[in-house]
């Protein structure tokens, strides 16, 4: 492992909501980390707590109801559970771009598109606010032609209904990017749009995060986005986080029975049948089970899994890929080969 | 091929007006949703429709239903004619095409019960019998506990509502069913349950599907012939293994090679990388020839004027057929 220190990281969080009827344990205990110009994943199912995640390290969860019990997250080397205002500001303005699933959402309808992306370079930093307008608006089209968009001069008086939905993604990561952000995180950059349209904004955004360099987080439920844009991959499951593995290593040997079953559900181009899937359902936040979190649904379940919540062990790989996963089947390293040989037929 | 045809459709157009312009003559503005799509639906397969959203293969879905009235052509069950709309339709001829729609949170009506929500296609279609009986043997049928009949869809989880959205489906014993995006809104650990649900269905009832969905990767594993649609359009048909094995349709191709994979495996069997270019055209103001020139890496310069027909791939196999100039045409067409 490197010696640097990471961009993000976050160590032991918690995020419950108090609700009426109860308290909802959503996220337990996470750790994930990015390195500086690291492309990581997060992928888990609707409702796992990925979106939770990322709203918790911009600091914009709605308090009530959301509570951090426990938790430390750092950001450049700055505890954001201490920043003051003016410093979340600053850290949201330059620091960390989001770009969400639906882009439609994401614009203002009643503003075009220059209005929305000069104010967004006007307030990303206090130097910024010192811009006249044609700075504004040469900062605006350079961060529209980054994005492949044909005529952005025209663009700027747009407004977001005249476009299209790949248009507007693209305005989008245009000006997720325009502030020069040094984490920029993706919420199913592509899921609102159609398959063509999504491998196109995909790859862009792909060529960008490698030529600018940025630290970047993909969110998805979509493995093969993941497989096709990552270093690194965080696998999340009812709020823990499951396995971490280098993506080429656990799309290859995914170790958690969890990541095994979610692989094996996804349908291949080369036919073969689909699997029934993982039986059961994502437990309830409220009572969660004491144990292992997926134990109920897990084809290996052992009773220890029930009573204990299981620690994350280290299984080295080759080329020392660290790989670790939060399983009592890797409890001792002989039964990792033992697995290994059940693991998905990929 | 084998000549028991349940559903044939042939040269169906369905324009939308969605506007006038013109200050005198007030011409209408007219999305061709579905422009001209011939097909035919053998008994007991999986009919595969392929398409990008505005492609058009919910409105043939509806047409079929009888949601829509079709513009022009000729669409017929089982050999008679149901080229008008639903509520005219006689009852027996209704409850033999049924529907499964994407979304089951709003396909289901949050205040029934559902008990209530299968009584109702059982209280129109069979009257005579023990509704009771009945609708415990259709959730028997799709593996739910009968405890479930005093549920609200809400207490269900997103797969079992779409499980109970099927049972409502097969409520009057139909022949063909359409699927339209069943497991586009479940999760993929779920998606399987599902699928394989309809999959057994489809054997032990002598089903007919007709199958839509954005997902590619699911199509292989479900269809027994594919069919791609693009802006109202069909641009190739043709047999699963075909389609995606020999795929020639350069739209085709393009869809293919974008969707993202999990294996090497699968890397290998797509196509070779067909950059995706271009932006889906406005149904509103199609491209003049074929429609997918815009977008077409292999375009001609008759492309851009001639609309191609749909035409065999040679004549060794006449159930692989594509709609692209690549491919020889018959003497003498002239089309604008």
């Amino acid at each position: 492992m490197t010696t640097e220190t990471p961009l993000l990281d976050i160590r032991d969080l918690s995020v419950h909501f108090r609700v009426y009827g109860g308290v909802l344990k959503v996220l337990d205990r996470i750790n994930f980390h990015v390195m500086p110009g690291e492309r990581v994943g997060l992928v888990g199912e609707t409702g796992c707590g990925k979106t939770t995640t990322m709203k918790t390290i911009l600091r914009v969860l709605p308090s009530p109801p959301a509570e951090i019990p426990q938790g430390e997250i750092w950001f450049q080397g700055q505890d954001v559970m201490k920043m003051s205002q003016r410093e979340l500001v600053h850290m949201r303005g330059q620091g960390i771009s989001m770009i969400f699933q639906d882009p439609t959402a994401a614009l203002n309808p009643v503003f075009n598109v220059g209005q929305q992306l000069t104010a967004v370079i006007r307030h990303a930093s206090p130097e910024n606010r010192n811009l006249n307008r044609d700075q504004l608006r040469e900062r605006a089209l350079e961060a529209l032609r980054q994005v492949a968009l044909a005529d952005p001069e025209r663009l700027l008086e747009s407004y977001p209904i005249q476009l299209s939905g790949g248009m507007r993604q693209r305005v989008c990561i245009g000006m997720a990017l325009s502030t020069q952000p040094g984490l920029l995180i993706a919420d199913e950059p592509g899921t609102a749009l159609d398959v063509t349209i999504q491998d196109q904004v995909l790859r862009l955004l792909q060529n960008l995060v490698e030529q600018q360099g940025n630290s970047f987080i993909l969110i998805t439920h979509t493995l093969g986005i993941v497989r096709q844009m990552t270093d690194r991959v965080y696998v999340m499951y009812a709020g823990n986080m499951v396995e971490v593995a280098p993506t080429r290593r656990l799309f290859t040997n995914p170790l958690h029975p969890y990541t095994q079953g979610l692989m094996d559900a996804v349908p291949r181009l080369t036919g073969g049948g689909i699997s029934e899937g993982i039986p059961g359902r994502i437990p309830d936040y409220m009572n969660p089970p004491s144990g292992c979190r997926f134990s109920s649904r897990c084809p290996h379940a052992m009773p220890v899994c029930s009573r204990e919540k299981p620690p994350v062990f280290q299984v080295e790989g080759p080329e020392d890929e660290s790989h670790e996963v939060a399983c009592f089947l890797y409890d001792e390293p002989q039964k990792v080969n033992n697995y290994k040989a059940e693991a998905v037929p990929v | 091929m084998s000549d028991d045809v349940i559903l044939r459709i042939d040269n169906l157009r369905k324009h939308f007006i969605v506007g006038r312009k013109g200050l005198i003559k007030r011409e209408p503005i007219t999305v061709k949703a579905v422009d001209g799509v011939s097909f035919d639906v053998q008994r007991g397969e999986t009919f595969g429709i392929v398409g990008e959203s505005g492609s058009g293969k919910s409105t043939i879905a509806y047409i079929t239903m009888g949601m829509y009235l079709p513009t022009s052509g000729t669409i017929t069950f089982n050999g008679r004619d149901i080229f008008e709309r639903g509520d005219r339709r006689p009852l027996d001829l209704r409850k033999e095409i049924q529907i499964v729609f994407q979304d089951p949170g709003s396909s289901l009506n949050p205040r029934r019960t559902i008990r209530q929500i299968l009584d109702l296609p059982l209280g129109i279609h069979q009257p005579e019998k023990d509704r009771l009986t009945e609708i415990i043997r259709l959730l028997e049928l799709v593996d739910l506990p009968p405890e479930f009949m005093h549920k609200y869809p809400r207490q269900l989880s997103g797969g079992e509502r779409q499980i109970v959205a099927i049972a409502r489906a097969l409520a009057t014993n139909p022949s063909l069913v359409i699927l339209d995006e069943p497991t586009s809104a479940l999760d993929v650990s779920v998606q399987g349950k599902v699928i394989n649900l309809l999959t057994r269905l489809q054997r032990e009832l002598n089903l007919t599907y007709i199958f839509i969905t954005h997902d590619l990767s699911v199509m292989r594993n479900l269809a027994t012939r594919v069919a791609i649609m693009y802006l109202g359009r069909v641009a190739e048909v043709a047999e699963t293994v075909h389609f995606f094995e020999s795929p020639q349709h350069p739209y085709t191709q393009m869809l293919l090679s974008s969707i993202p994979v999990l294996t090497e495996d699968e890397e290998a069997l797509r196509p070779a990388r067909v950059v995706s270019t271009g932006e889906i055209p406005s149904p509103v103001d199609l491209p003049s020839g074929c429609s997918f020139h815009t977008r077409c890496p292999q375009v001609m310069d008759h492309c851009r004027h001639l609309d191609p027909l749909m035409v065999p791939i040679d004549v060794t196999d006449s159930d692989h057929i594509v709609r692209c100039h690549l491919f020889e045409q018959p003497n003498g067409q002239v089309q604008s």
